[in-house]
């Protein structure tokens, strides 16, 4: 965990430092500009799925599913964060104590 | 007409600070919900506290986690985590000019270009209040993130199983927060439901944290990709 943590850690600080010296041309290329634009969009979306449908290599639907289906309408209705957050845990803590 | 901006200067530096603070505090309100995210994964609150002070960019924080609590590898989270992380390259290529930074400062800056500092040095009517909006907000939130960090790990360590009070949701939910605001348009309405079809699909097919690496390897040559074909016209 120590490795994921500071090799993570010192990769996520070059990038920020990169972007501060590295010449405006090459990251302004339009090309990198559109990666950088989709891919925490695309990373974030495979994330939710991910850690609402899959236990290990398994696909399947249970408490958490309804949490994050709860917290997908609380984004809907412009929640703050904490509530999006709160309402997800909440729903999935409530269906795991009604069974 | 020069003496002007700074006439004005004591007020709209005052309304730079108060906005900073404010977000400093709102997210340090979700850093409680980071740290309790990562020490119920099973990350030592010591762990928990490194990421915070040293990472600072709270979706790949998140990422990590994620990863790791699905039982992914270490060199797969922390891949997750420096690709989410790679916006900010792009924010401090749009800060330098702005910022003007010589010797230590410049390193110093780079630990604070996250998606709050950048949005707060946009937007203000002089570059002095913009400048001011950056090193504030980051600041503020630096600290207030670590401290959110700390209160959240410790208060888990208090609770009896995570899974049972319903914070294995939490990271999803967090994600589906960070993104909403991104998806704007029919193109990023596609990009993030194909990204999410395709990783569901691959998760029977590869060991855990591989479909995170099938999206981004995807976005990223459709990305580039796509922009060839738009350069033609």
């Amino acid at each position: 965990m120590w490795a994921a943590v500071l090799l993570g850690s010192a990769g996520c600080y070059l990038l920020k430092l990169a972007g501060l010296s590295v010449p405006r041309r090459i990251l302004a290329s339009p090309r990198v500009r559109r990666v950088a634009e989709i891919l925490p969009i695309a990373l974030l979306s495979a994330l939710i799925a991910l850690q609402t449908l899959s236990t290990g290599m398994r696909l399947g639907v249970d408490a958490r599913a309804a949490g994050v289906a709860a917290a997908l309408l609380a984004v809907l209705a412009r929640a703050p964060f904490l509530v999006v957050v709160g309402v997800a845990v909440l729903t999935t803590a409530l269906i795991r104590l009604a069974h | 007409m020069l003496p002007e901006p700074d006439a004005d200067w004591p007020r709209a530096r005052s309304a730079v600070l108060r906005d900073a603070i404010a977000i400093g505090a709102a997210t340090g309100a979700y850093a409680l919900s980071f740290g309790a995210v990562a020490t119920a994964t099973g990350l030592s609150v010591l762990q928990t506290c490194v990421l915070s002070l040293v990472m600072f960019t709270g979706a790949s924080q998140y990422a990590l986690v994620g990863v790791l609590g699905a039982g992914g590898g270490g060199l797969t989270a922390a891949a997750t985590a420096v690709l989410l992380g790679s916006r900010n390259a792009l924010y401090g290529l749009r800060l330098s000019s702005l910022l003007q930074l010589r010797g230590l400062h410049r390193p110093l800056a780079a630990h604070l270009v996250i998606d709050e500092s950048t949005a707060m040095s946009l937007g203000h009517e002089s570059d002095r209040a913009n400048r001011l909006g950056f090193w504030a907000t980051g600041a503020s939130v630096y600290v207030l993130w670590n401290v959110g960090t700390l209160i959240g790990a410790l208060g888990t360590q208090a609770l009896p199983s995570p899974r049972a009070v319903g914070l294995d949701a939490a990271a999803p939910a967090a994600f589906l927060a960070l993104l909403a605001p991104r998806v704007r348009g029919r193109a990023a309405v596609t990009v993030a439901v194909a990204a999410a079809l395709v990783a569901t699909a691959c998760v029977p097919l590869l060991p855990v944290g591989g479909p995170v690496l099938v999206v981004a390897m995807l976005a990223i040559v459709i990305g580039a990709a796509r922009r060839t074909s738009s350069e033609v016209r």
